[in-house]
């Protein structure tokens, strides 16, 4: 895939920005670093009740289901620091009317929505997401293999590319609906039910999460795959789906913005 | 603003904003989407049910248990305190104060005014639990419907005025955002939203039943399902109602005192 030269520099003007801002309020990674822990933990406190009640479910042990609770941190971490800082963005953008100076500008406009904020501080959940994978593998007793690790990064894309692209069709949701401040908090939830592994849920959930709202895609197969038990075709099929979703969230996007346009002249 | 220009304007208040309720209801499909945490935890703990039952809870227990739940969070549901933070920052909380009626009323009244779109939804949630749990999904008495009617009512009370102290709390700090996100965490964990209170460890236990969160989801659900004898559950609706006057007059004080901070930002 060709990305043009202009676009890459045209990120690297955004990020700049972004982190000068972000390196006047160094404070904030305090703050945000605390907050991050206190929620981690307070996160768990649902697995530790779970847990208490049986040694394992649906096959996932403690320890395992830890490894899906990282990622979940981990992607939460994307989705704060890089994500969502422009999905309210491109809200208030809508609701302003100011979207038109967006699409006035002489780029793409999904792209330069998608780049206008980024909070690096936020993505201190990253790191306890890491933390979590660690504390998970020690108390397993093993280490994950290198093919395992490779498969889980390959994963890392696509999560975060499905990621972005539910985030592209709830944006996209905006244009429709006229009031939508609760965008983002409908966002959050739907993605909070990515902390328990897939297999919990049955029969229509259990099509919808994988299809509709690929949440298991996202959390559960790089655990898996890190626990060596992901089969190769399902690594296959997450790249090839999520290349798919992305696509579909791309025409929906056009879609909206024409109309946007229709609806404001 | 004296009571009785409030009450004489309170029917005019509700019924404009029951006409945005209905004119913004896409708005709340997208909150009831929200808010269908309760049917994943459903999902998870039907899940662990399946090798037996968790003290109480069996597959069916749990199924009244979430959907009592999912409509109890549908009825008592409050977003002043994003309301008030949002209006503090931009400054149009001072075209509310200019109006002969107390802010607090207005937002009481709006949110009030939201609960009969939301019965549309909560209707054939509460049918489909009867449907798979039989009777036991709702209060079997008369008097067992009087309790958790009046559960209700001081879950929503206590809901109200967290969010007003939480809103309030934005005219002293610069943010009060991470303060509610926090109230959020510690609401979706403490409550009985995820899972029932009687699940956490004995110790632990102690401590939820002092805060006001299981107050505010756990206690009507419990009297919905009918996990209380009157007795205990006479003890947890006064520890209940205990809360909404505590925390009606700390919200109402700070309010007070915080509007005073505010006026002189804008003075």
């Amino acid at each position: 895939m060709l990305i043009p030269r202009r676009y890459l520099r045209l990120l690297g003007v955004q990020l700049k920005a972004s982190g000068l801002l972000a390196l006047q309020y160094r404070a904030d990674f305090l703050a945000e670093g605390l907050t991050s822990l206190a929620w981690t933990f307070t996160a768990l406190a649902p697995l530790f009740v779970v847990f208490g009640t049986r040694p394992s479910i649906e096959g996932w042990t403690f320890h395992e289901s830890l490894l899906v609770v990282g990622w979940f941190t981990l992607l939460q971490g994307v989705l704060e620091g890089a994500i969502s800082p422009s999905l309210t963005g491109v809200v208030e953008h809508i609701r302003k009317g100011t979207l038109d100076f967006v699409l006035l500008k002489p780029a793409d406009a999904q792209f330069l929505v998608s780049t206008q904020r980024f909070l690096p501080w936020r993505a201190v959940n990253v790191l306890s997401g890491v933390g979590l994978f660690v504390y998970a593998f020690v108390s397993l007793g093993r280490w994950p293999s290198f093919p395992g690790v490779l498969a889980s990064l390959v994963l890392l894309g696509t999560s975060v590319l499905l990621l972005y692209s539910l985030w592209i069709l709830v944006v996209s949701a905006a244009f429709f609906v006229v009031k939508v401040d609760n965008l983002t908090y409908l966002f959050t939830s739907i993605f909070d039910a990515a902390r328990w592994p897939s297999s919990v849920f049955r029969g229509v959930l259990a099509v919808v999460f994988t299809f509709i709202i690929p949440l298991a895609l996202m959390t559960t197969f790089p655990a898996l795959a890190m626990l060596g038990r992901l089969p190769w075709t399902w690594l296959v099929g997450a790249v090839v789906g999520s290349v798919v979703f992305a696509w579909v969230a791309r025409r929906v996007w056009l879609m909206s913005i024409r109309h946007y346009t229709s609806a404001s002249s | 603003m004296s009571l009785r220009t409030s009450l004489k304007a309170l029917p005019t208040m509700l019924r404009i904003g029951f006409s945005e309720a209905v004119a913004y209801r896409a708005e709340m499909i997208i909150w009831v989407l929200a808010t269908t945490m309760p049917l994943i935890m459903l999902a998870l703990w039907s899940a662990v049910a399946r090798t037996g039952a968790v003290g109480r809870f069996g597959q069916a227990e749990f199924v009244g248990y979430f959907l009592a739940a999912f409509c109890v969070r549908q009825l008592t549901s409050s977003w002043v305190a994003w309301l008030l933070s949002y209006e503090v920052k931009q400054g149009t909380l001072a075209m509310r104060l200019l109006r002969p009626i107390s802010p607090l009323l207005a937002y009481a009244t709006e949110v009030l005014a939201g609960i009969p779109l939301r019965l549309l939804v909560v209707a054939p949630v509460v049918a489909i639990s009867l449907w798979v749990v039989g009777a036991g999904a709702v209060p079997a008495s008369l008097g067992g419907w009087g309790l958790f009617g009046l559960s209700l009512v001081g879950a929503w009370l206590v809901t109200f005025y967290l969010n007003v102290l939480l809103g309030t709390l934005s005219l002293y700090l610069e943010s009060s955002q991470k303060l509610m996100d926090i109230y959020m965490v510690l609401y979706f964990v403490c409550s009985g939203y995820m899972f029932p209170v009687e699940f956490f460890p004995p110790g632990v236990r102690m401590v939820i039943d002092v805060l006001p969160f299981r107050y505010q989801m756990g206690l009507p659900v419990e009297l919905m399902t009918g996990a209380h004898a009157t007795g205990p559950a006479l003890v947890l609706l006064a520890k209940q109602w205990g809360w909404v006057v505590g925390l009606g007059v700390v919200a109402t004080l700070v309010w007070r005192r915080g509007l005073a901070r505010f006026a002189a930002f804008g003075g």
